[in-house]
Parts: C-alpha cells; sequence; structure tokens
C-alpha cells in the first residue's frame, strides 16, 4: 500500500521547491509540475478518505516513532472530508491560476507557483496532522506563504498583508502558548493522548488557560467576527488567483482547527458544558453574520463585498460549532465543503471578471451577461447557494443549522440564520441585476458601436471557465447529494456522544 | 511574595509580552510594530525554556548507558529537553517570519517613502 498520508503533505512540498529549480531552466514547465503535484495530493486524499470510510481512521507514524513520542498522521472522517476538499479547490484553483498569474506576473512565475504550493501543502498539513505542535508549524507554513501571496497584489497589498501579519502572528503566538500550557500540565503534544489524559485536569486553571488562548488563536487565524479585522482589506487586494485560492480554504481550514480543538483534544463535555464556551461561541457567530452581511451591503466593489459575506459565512460554521448538538454540528462540518466550493467560485468569478479588463465596481457591470454569459451564469448559480435555494448546496448546511438551533431551543439563532438569508439575497442580487437587466450605460462609445454590431462573445480563457464550471457542477451536485455525504461521511464526524 | 520571586520568569515572559502586545497594536509605526512582534514571540520562547529547566539538574545525556551498569534514569535529575526542541522549531518559524515581514516592510517603503500608519492611510485616501 502506497503511504498515502504522507504523500498527501509531500509531494507538493517537495515540487514547491523543484519548481523553483525547473522554472530556472525552463519556464513552461512550472504548471505542469504544480498540476502534477496538486493531482497527487487530490488522489491521495481521496484514496485516503475511501479507506476512512472502509476500514476506519488511518494513522502513519512518522520515521516510524511511535506516538506520543513521534509525530503521528491521523486521518479520520472529519478530516480525511477536509483533506478531500482543500486538495480538490487547491487543484481546480491551481488549474485557473496560468492565464491569471501570467497576465499579473509574467515575471515571477517560479517563485509564484513555489509559494502557491506552499500555502497548499500548509493548509493540507493542518488538516491531516495529528500533533498540536506541528499543526503549529503547518499554521505558521500556510500563514507565511499566505502573506507573501497577498503582498504580491495590487496598490494597497503590501500594507494590507503587513496588518495580515501582525494579527496572524498573534493568533499563532496564543495557539503556541496554548500548546505552551497543555504541555506543562499533561506533558504531551499528541491529540488523541491529550484527550486521554486531559479529562482528570478538566478544573485546572492552566488547562482553562490552554482552551481559551486555542479559541482566541484560532479565531483569529478563522477570522471570528471581532478578530476578523484584517480580512477584507487582505483578501481584496491579493491577487485573483491567490484570493480565490486563500479566500474559500483558509477559514475553513481554521473552522476545522477550532471543531478539532472544541471536540477532540478537549472532550465535548469540557467545550459545552464545563464552561460555557460554546455559548459564548453561538454568540459571537450570531454577531459575526449580522455584521458580516450587513457590511457586505454597504460595498461597491465585488470583491470587498465578497469578503464580507466570507466573514458572515465562518460565523455560520461557528454557530454550528456552538451550538454543540448533532444537526447544528452536521451543518458546521457540511458547510465547510459547500462554503469552500462557493467562496471558491466566486472568487473565481472575480478573477475571470477583471482578467477581461473589467472593473469589479458592479454598477459598472451592465451588459457583462452578453460578453461573458458562462461567467455570469455560474455567478448566478453561486450566488443563489449562498443565499439558501435548494437545489445548491448553500440550502442543505443552512437547514442543517436551522434544526440545530431549533434543537438548542435558540430561536434568535434560527431566527439570525433567516434574516442573513434574506440580506444575502439582497447582496447578490444588487450586482445579478446589474448584470442582466440594466441596459448597457449610454455614452461609452466603444459600447454604443458594438451594440449595434451586436454583442461578441468575450469569455474567459478555457483554463479559467473549466474549473468556474467544475466548482458550479461541483455545487449543484453536492446539494442533490448532501444526504449520501452526511450519512456516508459526516455522521461519523461528529462526536459518538451528540 | 514567594509567588513573584520564586517564579521570576514566569513574571518576566507575561511582562514582555504584554510590552510586546502592546507594541504590536498601540503604536503608529510599522517598524515599531515588528519591534512588538518579535518581543512577543521571544516571551514565549522564555516560557516554553522556563518550563523545561529545573534547579540543580543536568543536561539529559545518559552517562554511563549501552553495556554498562544498566541504572534507571530519574526524570528529576534531567532538564526537559523537549521545550528546547520545540524552541528551535519556533525560532525557525520566527526568524522566517521576520524576514518576511523585514520584505514587506521594503514593499511599502519604496511606494510610500515612508512607514508611518496614518501617512500611508493618508496617503491611499487620496
Amino acid at each position: 500500500v502506497l503511504p498515502f498520508p504522507i504523500l498527501i503533505i509531500v509531494a507538493p512540498l517537495i515540487s514547491a521547491f523543484l519548481i523553483v529549480l525547473a522554472g530556472s531552466f525552463k519556464r513552461s514547465l512550472c504548471y505542469p509540475i504544480m498540476l502534477a503535484a496538486l493531482a497527487v495530493s487530490a488522489f491521495s486524499s481521496l484514496a485516503i478518505l475511501q479507506e476512512v470510510i472502509h476500514h476506519g481512521p488511518v494513522r502513519y507514524y512518522l520515521g516510524n516513532w511511535n506516538p506520543p513520542w513521534g509525530i503521528e498522521y491521523v486521518i479520520d472522517h472529519l478530516n480525511g472530508f477536509v483533506a478531500v476538499v482543500v486538495s480538490i479547490i487547491g487543484l481546480l484553483i491551481g488549474i485557473s491560476s496560468k492565464k491569471m498569474v501570467e497576465q499579473a506576473l509574467p515575471m515571477r512565475l517560479p517563485y509564484f507557483y513555489c509559494l502557491f504550493l506552499l500555502q497548499v501543502t500548509g493548509l493540507l498539513g493542518i488538516v491531516v496532522t495529528g500533533d498540536v505542535f506541528n499543526l503549529y508549524v503547518f499554521l505558521e507554513i500556510a500563514s507565511l506563504a499566505g502573506y507573501a501571496l497577498i503582498a504580491i497584489g495590487e496598490e494597497g497589498a503590501p500594507f494590507a498583508s503587513f496588518n495580515y501579519m501582525i494579527y496572524g502572528t498573534l493568533g499563532a503566538c496564543f495557539y503556541l502558548l496554548g500548546v505552551g500550557y497543555l504541555y506543562i500540565v499533561t506533558g504531551s503534544l499528541n491529540m488523541a493522548d491529550l484527550s486521554r489524559l486531559l479529562p482528570s485536569l478538566y478544573s485546572s486553571k492552566v488547562v482553562l488557560m490552554a482552551f481559551a488562548f486555542f479559541l482566541v488563536g484560532i479565531a483569529i487565524k478563522m477570522a471570528l467576527f471581532p478578530l476578523h479585522v484584517w480580512l477584507p482589506d487582505a483578501y481584496t487586494y491579493a491577487p485573483s488567483s491567490v484570493s480565490a485560492l486563500v479566500a474559500p480554504l483558509t477559514t475553513k481550514v481554521g473552522a476545522y482547527v477550532l471543531i478539532r480543538v472544541m471536540y477532540t483534544v478537549f472532550k465535548p463535555v469540557f467545550s459545552t458544558e464545563l464552561i460555557p464556551a460554546s455559548t459564548i461561541l453561538s454568540w459571537v457567530a450570531f454577531f459575526a453574520i449580522l455584521f458580516g452581511c450587513i457590511l457586505a451591503l454597504g460595498q461597491r466593489d465585488l470583491k470587498r463585498m465578497l469578503a464580507y459575506v466570507l466573514i458572515a459565512e465562518v460565523g455560520y460554521i461557528a454557530l454550528g460549532v456552538g451550538l454543540g448538538n448533532r444537526n447544528g454540528l452536521t451543518g458546521a462540518i457540511l458547510h465547510i465543503m459547500n462554503d469552500a466550493l462557493m467562496m471558491a467560485s466566486l472568487f473565481l468569478i472575480v478573477g475571470a471578471i477583471t482578467y477581461k479588463g473589467w472593473s469589479r465596481q458592479f454598477h459598472k457591470f451592465n451588459g457583462l451577461h452578453r460578453k461573458m454569459p458562462v461567467t455570469t451564469a455560474v455567478f448566478v448559480i453561486s450566488a443563489l447557494s449562498v443565499i439558501g435555494i435548494p437545489p445548491a448546496c448553500g440550502f442543505f448546511s443552512k437547514w442543517y443549522l436551522v434544526l440545530g438551533a431549533i434543537d438548542a431551543k435558540q430561536w434568535l439563532f434560527a431566527a439570525v440564520l433567516l434574516v442573513s438569508s434574506l440580506l444575502n439575497a439582497i447582496i447578490f442580487f444588487r450586482a445579478i441585476e446589474r448584470v442582466y437587466f440594466e441596459p448597457v450605460a449610454e455614452g461609452h462609445d466603444i459600447l454604443l458601436t458594438e451594440e449595434k454590431a451586436g454583442f461578441t462573445w468575450d469569455e474567459a480563457p478555457l483554463s479559467i471557465l473549466i474549473p468556474m464550471v467544475l466548482l458550479a457542477a461541483g455545487i449543484l451536485s453536492v446539494g442533490l447529494l448532501s444526504g449520501t455525504i452526511i450519512s456516508g461521511v459526516i455522521q461519523f464526524a461528529v462526536p459518538a456522544n451528540f | 511574595v514567594e509567588q513573584i520571586v520564586g517564579k521570576y520568569n514566569y513574571w518576566i515572559y507575561i511582562i514582555l509580552m504584554m510590552i510586546g502586545f502592546y507594541a504590536m497594536i498601540g503604536k503608529r509605526n510599522l517598524v515599531k510594530k515588528l519591534i512588538g512582534m518579535n518581543i512577543f514571540q521571544t516571551s514565549i520562547i522564555l516560557f516554553f525554556i522556563s518550563t523545561g529547566s529545573k534547579k540543580g539538574a543536568t543536561i539529559p545525556i545518559v552517562t554511563n548507558g549501552h553495556g554498562t551498569m544498566h541504572q534507571a534514569i530519574e526524570a528529576i535529575h534531567y532538564v526537559n529537553p523537549l521545550p528546547h526542541v520545540l524552541m528551535l522549531t519556533a525560532i525557525v518559524v520566527m526568524v522566517s517570519t521576520f524576514g518576511v515581514a523585514l520584505a514587506l516592510l521594503l514593499m511599502i517603503y519604496r511606494r510610500y517613502q515612508t512607514l508611518e500608519e496614518d501617512k500611508i492611510l493618508s496617503l491611499r485616501k487620496k
């Protein structure tokens, strides 16, 4: 049997450095190497998920050192699922990056792809590792690659990236302190070992501090509402292909770490009953959803608007985690996948639109649907999914979240989910209306002459269109198959006593 | 009093951490923020190293192992090496963060000719 758990990480990690070498000889080698590496990761994570579904969790001991001394990779239903999401979206965005990167930075191709792969490596590493310190290292690999990738964007990018770095480092340091506190009281860094050792120490103040540090650190990394300030600038100014990679994945991987820490490292009893962490979390999420939606309403720049929608979406996941019951957590885990698909497709659309020289201000989108019919069709599908219209996947995760809120008898949380759906409808229909129904503005000479001649298709290149259409197909099919996904994978990812 | 004097290394770690935290959040100059970040990270190193050290303990190398008479190893006599090893990794992470941050500052300075946050913000409004 091939060592799939390690292949997920090693393939992109080695290729990242290979690309720089190969790129200095022949520039055209970079893209195929990157695709090959991402394809290997995606294939291995699918193979592991298959294995997990049939034979239960997979463990891989690095260097044959047995845990708790050595580092182990543990893949169960939860992170097997997240790894598949991350690696497949990474692959799709990788495919789409070709033209956008060649347009944006033709001279630095090898370095861009190197960072791109390191980012994916870091994210996948966070997902598969079963060791809290190893997780910190991967967290920083992903973040460092992210800072560099964001900084190569447009005018405000380096400054936004520096701010992101200050916040990101704070988050990572808090996480590291949490690790240190847990190490003092237990002497272990292995997640499974910690979860065995901790229950007898739940009354300790040190453990409480560790938990608090973990929660704040992760909340910064996943941009949960009061700690989200770095996100809108960083993701707005980042290059299109970068924001299409980091926006859907970084926050989702952060959400995964949150679930892992709250419900695996610490037992659900601790997080929900002994201390009111989950209640606080769901109230924070409540405000995150409202705040994200309301600020998204005020934006005129499509990409910045999506960044605020993303903050609201992070709120959904945190709400599901905080509800602390089976339906809520099912919704949260399902939403990790759905939101990754929706955000990847939406940010990719922004990339396609700007690639064709359109402005991101959506009051200038008049007539877009005649120029780029496929892109706008995908935009409508993704937007409907974010709003939560049934055949698209966004509906199903919201459905479970609402069910979870009702199970927890938290009517306010159920209400905020519905209100945010309405707000999302307003947010996206402002753009959709522009794209489809507004007449082409008078006074633009070029547009006028073209209107007489009939619009010509001016679509984005195939390398962007194909991943975009695949993502849209993913949004619809994941929606239709959500029952199967829940009964096959997610129900095992939820802690048994929920 | 014993709480303070006996555990002075932890108090220093907390004080350093707060200084760093203040500089990261409160200062308006980007270089000062970066220095704050460094102090913050260094305080965490101090914290980890403190957790491993013991008074009067020695380095964790078994002197007469392998073949000669087997003796039980008592952990109390040895400094815990694991936090040190963790910090080696953390130092690597911190150095690379610092490097990336300096590169970012260079980019910012080339674009705006200043590293004061307020000036950059007002330049960007224009």
